[in-house]
């Protein structure tokens, strides 16, 4: 009924279309006035009119009848002839059916606009709502500040320190590979690679980028992980198969392209003038990339670091993968850790109940997230639009 | 800068068969247009006489353009531009709420100071606005309009064999002649130009001011130029802007050779500018 | 004084090369890592685009089909039949059970497509291309185990030791040790023609062996060459095909039976517990279905939003809030929207779990940040002076907007959209929260039946013990890969092929 209904509608506009088209041409006459706007607009102005009317009574008929009634489409049919059949009766001569239209149309693209904040708003009623659900049962203060954590235990314990702290851990892994690859990649790029080398060296940055996490996820648990776990071994170390380190490492290369290019956009808008000063003066292309050009960039800098820690913070499919679900407080980067975003994918993959704090707890890990990674991007973008601003 | 506030009424053009005609094509009064909190044009008043070239020039940043897209509201599209006062096209206030902006444009056309075809064919360029206006019912008609634009443009016997070559193919000088062709294709009875010239050698400059002489017979043409020797060749008419205020407005070879206002004698010498 | 000034700058030139060092060597080592994983991935993959199956000649035994229905035959006991009797040495349990467990519980399909295209062959025999099971498969790959075969260097003497079940193996000189004379260390088989025995043990001079393949009473003595020595580089408890099996397919093998060829299956199958079974058929048509329906949304969307905001939209505080909203979005990560999507779609609107349109649904919204910005570059590039010509011939501002602006930035706006398809494409967390992860062997119907996606069953195979599917799940990566890739191609190709300098 659902596609019978939306081609009726379709097919109504199309009538309208072309009944409003041809009712306008035919008000003009041999020699006489000239119509406002084109015939084709008149007709558009009564199919909008057919389509607004048929969609309205359709929703209507579905939240009436049902969605797989015989009346949905019938209520369509007739939602399209009354609301065509006003708008057809209104064109004359003068009639501005282009503005009307137009009028319509501008409606259309502010509400596709609008979905963005619709977005932004779904996800934070979303997680805000069943967190607070969640802490009618688990107390705020337990949550946030609770050292251990076993959703499913019995006594299951919220202690959310433990994921904070494995997730730090491997995000401060990944951003010292990340943080020196990237920058230093960044600058290479932008400073001393030849446009030959250039035309190479992005695309091994792009194609990086571009790899799913899924992909990556899997060289870490399947490579990575068995190889720092034998060389560590081998080293005297007892290292946890699923370690934190394996997991961090692969991050960090994950998150090189994004600093790369990061950096190297904010290194590129360092004005000429500034390094032609330091050259003049007699320094080295190092001393002035050092003295005068990362020192201008700095900002930009900083914010591409705080875009890549909210980068590492919420990536999911690596540390699924790659890292345990054992929520041990440690700094150990041989050890198993878990973090926020394994707890989020385990606990809601598989059975959810909607009633146990089990699977609540899973919103209230996401808002803190989203809370986290959001104030990061804020700041991180707030800095990079002020440092625009500055040299454009 | 500290010139006196010069407020005028109205500044009418001591042209003799504009005077004999008793009749203006554009009519402006007590104009005032805002950028934000910058005022770009204080207290205009202008009549404009139809079959004419009228030049407007002065000093950069003097307000003429400005006062150019006013007049077919191109200035719309600035979004801190704000305009007061009145002014007229046959009569009919331009800015009144009622008015249909499209229309206007359609009865006020213009010419920019880069030529900028569309990225389409030859043919698409001028029967673009023929189409969007429905000034034709058939192909043959559409392709009568092409024609007699283009021809009225000059540029007919270059372009007819390769109509559907790319515009953005010709010259400048032929690309301009193009975005004139396709101003005249939707019947205008206004033509504005806002330097039509300035990106333009000097063959294809004088191409276009010969084709200017021939529309004038036409057509209301209003040209913003830099050259004064320009405005000299093309215009019955020239109007002096200074500092957002139209200073002289008269006879062009009167203004040439004895203007009223000491800042427009100031500007022609070449004291300032 | 100029001594140290040299000295000085020397140590400046040096500190120069260095640093340029550091830059060079990271994008080395960014560059290698990226080499090390598509390698890692392609070796992996590359062993699973093969399958192996063994032929066999079956008699399609009229007793167990019914002509009224073909598919329903007992094909799975034919092929076991016929398989058991190639080897009609292997008589107990234990031993057939192994001898049949090589095979795939799949392997009657073939000839179950047979019969059902061509009845006529029944009562008749026939040739069949039965389907290895996966351990077989990985063993004839060389996956499992290294196998070593030499050929016996000196005389072999073998005999029954009375009244137990092994056997002594001496060479020809007494009172030197055997396994010197004959080169043999325990665990290594002695296989010859007619058998094969397990070298366990030394005693007295003599090498102690059990039988693998019970040999012919007959032979007592071999000659240089008439056996070969087989060693194995995994010991059996560590490996899933036992020795016998192992010298069963070596048999097959040396006899030429063992056919190796592409394995289409992998491309036409859905998802099975079997390996040797499994594809990523399903897992195709399910991510094709999420990302059409996250397309024909976010892409519409995306554009109307754009156009607006780049070319509508007054400078005001609202605008400015989407603005922020959108840049925002973008760096969310992905798995909040698939809290998103289970919270509002799954549990408020009550769609279905695990349907391409609930995935397409979240997917759109994850990429509509990445199209709005696209988008929006795409039409700034495009000059403001067509649309000052076209206001000027008297256009409306939408005329102007959507019959010159928006074509000429539509080259952009795709190769904008291609990237965020790709994105989606390669998406996994979110669609995790919705449910598409569950064992789906059916290739999905529409977009509400349940299924799953490319990048998921990456991740469900990677997730199984078998070694089989650590091949698969390279497989699928590969073909994820490869994707993604040519949808990088054509949105490269896009952008060299329309870009247009103003």
């Amino acid at each position: 009924m659902f596609v019978w209904t939306v081609l009726l509608i379709v097919l109504m506009a199309v009538i309208a279309y072309w009944a409003g088209r041809t009712h306008a041409a035919g008000l003009v006459t041999a020699g006489g006035a000239r119509l406002h706007s084109l015939p084709s607009y008149h007709g558009l102005f009564t199919a909008a009119g057919a389509m607004i009317g048929g969609l309205a009574l359709a929703i209507a008929g579905a939240l009436v009848f049902g969605a797989q009634s015989f009346f949905t489409p019938v209520a369509a049919v007739l939602g399209a002839a009354i609301g065509a059949a006003p708008l057809y009766a209104r064109s004359s001569l003068d009639f501005r059916a282009r503005n009307n239209f137009e009028r319509i149309v501008l409606v259309l693209l502010i509400a596709c606009s609008g979905v963005a904040i619709l977005t932004t708003i779904g996800i934070v009623f979303s997680v805000l709502f069943e967190t607070l659900v969640f802490f009618r049962s688990v107390s705020p203060i337990e949550f946030l500040f609770g050292t251990h954590w076993s959703p499913t235990g019995t006594p299951a314990s919220f202690g959310f320190i433990p994921l904070l702290a494995g997730t730090l851990l491997i995000t401060v892994i990944a951003i010292a590979v990340a943080g020196p690859l990237g920058l230093f990649s960044a600058i290479f790029m932008a400073e001393y690679a030849s446009p030959r080398l250039r035309t190479f060296l992005k695309p091994v940055l792009e194609i990086l980028a571009g790899i799913p996490t899924v992909v990556l996820g899997f060289f870490a648990a399947l490579t990575v992980a068995p190889l720092i776990r034998g060389s560590g071994e081998a080293m005297g170390f007892s290292v946890a198969s699923e370690s934190a380190l394996a997991a961090g490492l692969v991050m960090g290369m994950m998150i090189v392209p994004l600093i790369s290019s990061l950096s190297d956009d904010i290194i590129n808008a360092v004005p000429q003038t500034l390094r032609d000063g330091s050259y003049a003066m007699g320094a080295t292309k190092s001393e002035t990339i050092k003295k005068v050009v990362l020192p201008a960039a700095l900002p930009g800098i900083v914010s591409a670091f705080m875009l890549a820690i909210s980068r590492a913070v919420g990536e999911t499919m690596i540390v699924v993968m790659a890292a345990g679900l054992a929520a041990n407080l440690t700094a150990n980067p041989l050890a198993a850790v878990t973090t926020i975003t394994v707890q989020i994918a385990t606990l809601l993959v598989g059975d959810q109940e909607f009633d146990s704090p089990k699977t609540l707890s899973a919103f209230a890990l996401g808002f803190v997230l989203f809370f986290f990674t959001l104030v990061l991007n804020y700041i991180a973008l707030r800095i990079v639009q002020k440092y625009r601003e500055q040299y454009d | 800068m500290n010139a006196p506030v010069h407020h005028q009424t109205l500044v009418t053009p001591a042209h003799p068969k504009a005077l004999a005609s008793g009749q203006f094509k554009v009519t402006a009064r007590d104009v005032d247009v805002y950028y934000g909190e910058k005022q770009a044009i204080k207290d205009l008043s202008i009549d404009i006489p139809d079959r004419s070239v009228s030049a407007f020039i002065g000093p950069s940043g003097c307000g003429k353009s400005t006062f150019l897209r006013c007049i077919n509201r191109m200035n719309d599209t600035i979004p801190t531009c704000r305009v007061t006062g009145d002014i007229k096209v046959d009569g009919n206030d331009i800015y009144d709420p009622n008015i249909d902006v499209v229309q206007l444009r359609a009865k006020v056309g213009m010419v920019f100071q880069k030529p900028n075809p569309f990225p389409k064919s030859i043919y698409e360029n001028v029967a673009y606005g023929p189409r969007i206006h429905g000034l034709a019912t058939n192909k043959t008609e559409l392709d009568e309009i092409v024609e007699k634009s283009l021809r009225k443009a000059g540029l007919w016997e270059e372009v007819k064999d390769r109509l559907q070559h790319p515009g953005t193919g010709l010259s400048g000088g032929q690309q301009q002649r193009l975005c004139i062709a396709r101003a005249i294709a939707v019947n205008p009875e206004v033509i504005l130009m806002d330097e039509p010239c300035s990106a333009l050698d000097p063959i294809a400059t004088a191409r276009i001011e010969e084709l200017i002489d021939e529309l004038r017979q036409n057509y209301c043409i209003v040209i913003v130029t830099h050259s004064m020797q320009q405005a000299a060749r093309v215009s019955q008419l020239t109007a002096f802007f200074h500092l957002g205020t139209l200073v002289e407005y008269g006879d062009t070879d009167e203004m040439f050779t004895a203007p009223q206002e000491k800042r427009t004698q100031d500007y022609i010498t070449g004291r300032f500018g | 004084m100029t001594e140290v000034r040299n000295e000085l700058v020397k140590k400046r030139y040096a500190a120069e090369r260095r640093f340029k060092f550091y830059g060079a060597a990271a994008l080395t080592l960014t560059a290698l890592f990226l080499a090390a994983l598509l390698v890692d991935v392609i070796i992996k993959g590359i062993p699973a685009f093969h399958e192996t199956s063994v032929e066999i000649d079956v008699k399609v035994d009229p007793a167990d089909v019914d002509p009224a229905n073909l598919p329903g035959g007992n094909y799975d006991k034919m092929i076991k039949e016929a398989f058991r009797a190639e080897f009609p040495e292997v008589t107990g349990r234990a031993e057939k059970k192994a001898l049949t467990g090589l095979l795939s519980t799949g392997g009657a399909d073939s000839l179950r497509s047979m019969v059902t295209a061509d009845p006529s062959i029944i009562g008749k025999t026939v040739t069949v291309p039965v389907l290895l099971g996966d351990d077989a498969d990985l063993f004839l790959k060389g996956l499992l185990t290294e196998q070593k075969t030499v050929p016996g260097k000196a005389t072999l003497h073998i005999a029954r030791l009375e009244g137990e079940e092994g056997f002594v193996l001496t060479g020809d000189t007494t009172g030197e040790a055997a396994e010197k004379q004959l080169g043999l260390t325990p665990g290594d088989i002695v296989r010859f023609k007619g058998g094969a025995v397990r070298v366990t043990g030394v005693q007295n001079g003599y090498l102690k062996a059990d039988p693998v393949l019970p040999p012919d009473p007959s032979v007592s003595m071999l000659d240089a060459g008439q056996w070969d020595v087989v060693s194995f580089s995994v010991p059996e408890a560590n490996r899933r095909i036992n020795d016998n099996q192992a010298l069963w397919l070596d048999q097959l093998k040396s006899e030429g039976r063992v056919k190796n060829s592409f394995s289409w299956r992998f491309f036409e199958a859905g998802d099975s517990r079997e390996p040797e079974l499994a594809g990523i058929r399903g897992a195709l048509i399910g991510s094709l279905l999420t990302v059409l329906v996250a397309l024909s949304l976010a892409l519409p969307l995306g554009i109307a939003a754009a156009v607006y905001l780049e070319e509508f939209a007054p400078k005001n505080k609202w605008t400015d809030l989407i603005e922020v909203n959108i840049n925002n979005l973008a760096a969310v990560p992905s798995i909040i929207f698939g809290l998103l999507g289970l919270a509002v779609f799954l549990n408020f609107f009550g769609l279905p779990r695990s349907a391409p349109l609930v995935g397409g649904l979240v997917l759109a919204l994850l990429v509509l940040p990445t199209i709005i910005i696209a988008s929006r570059a795409a039409l700034k590039a495009v000059p403001p002076s067509i649309t000052e010509a076209a206001l000027g011939v008297g256009a409306s501002k939408q005329q102007a907007v959507f019959q010159h602006v928006l074509p000429l930035a539509l080259p952009g706006i795709m190769t904008g959209t291609i990237l965020g398809l790709a994105r989606a494409f390669g998406e996994t967390a979110p669609l995790l929260m919705i449910g598409m992860v569950a064992f789906i062997a059916d290739i999905p119907q529409g977009f509400t039946s349940a299924a799953t996606v490319l990048p998921v069953q990456v991740f469900l195979w990677s997730d199984l013990p078998e070694m089989a599917f650590k091949a698969k799940t390279a497989a699928a990566i590969i073909v994820l890969l490869v994707v993604l890739f040519a949808l990088n191609a054509v949105a490269i190709y896009l952008r060299k092929r329309f870009e247009r300098r103003w």
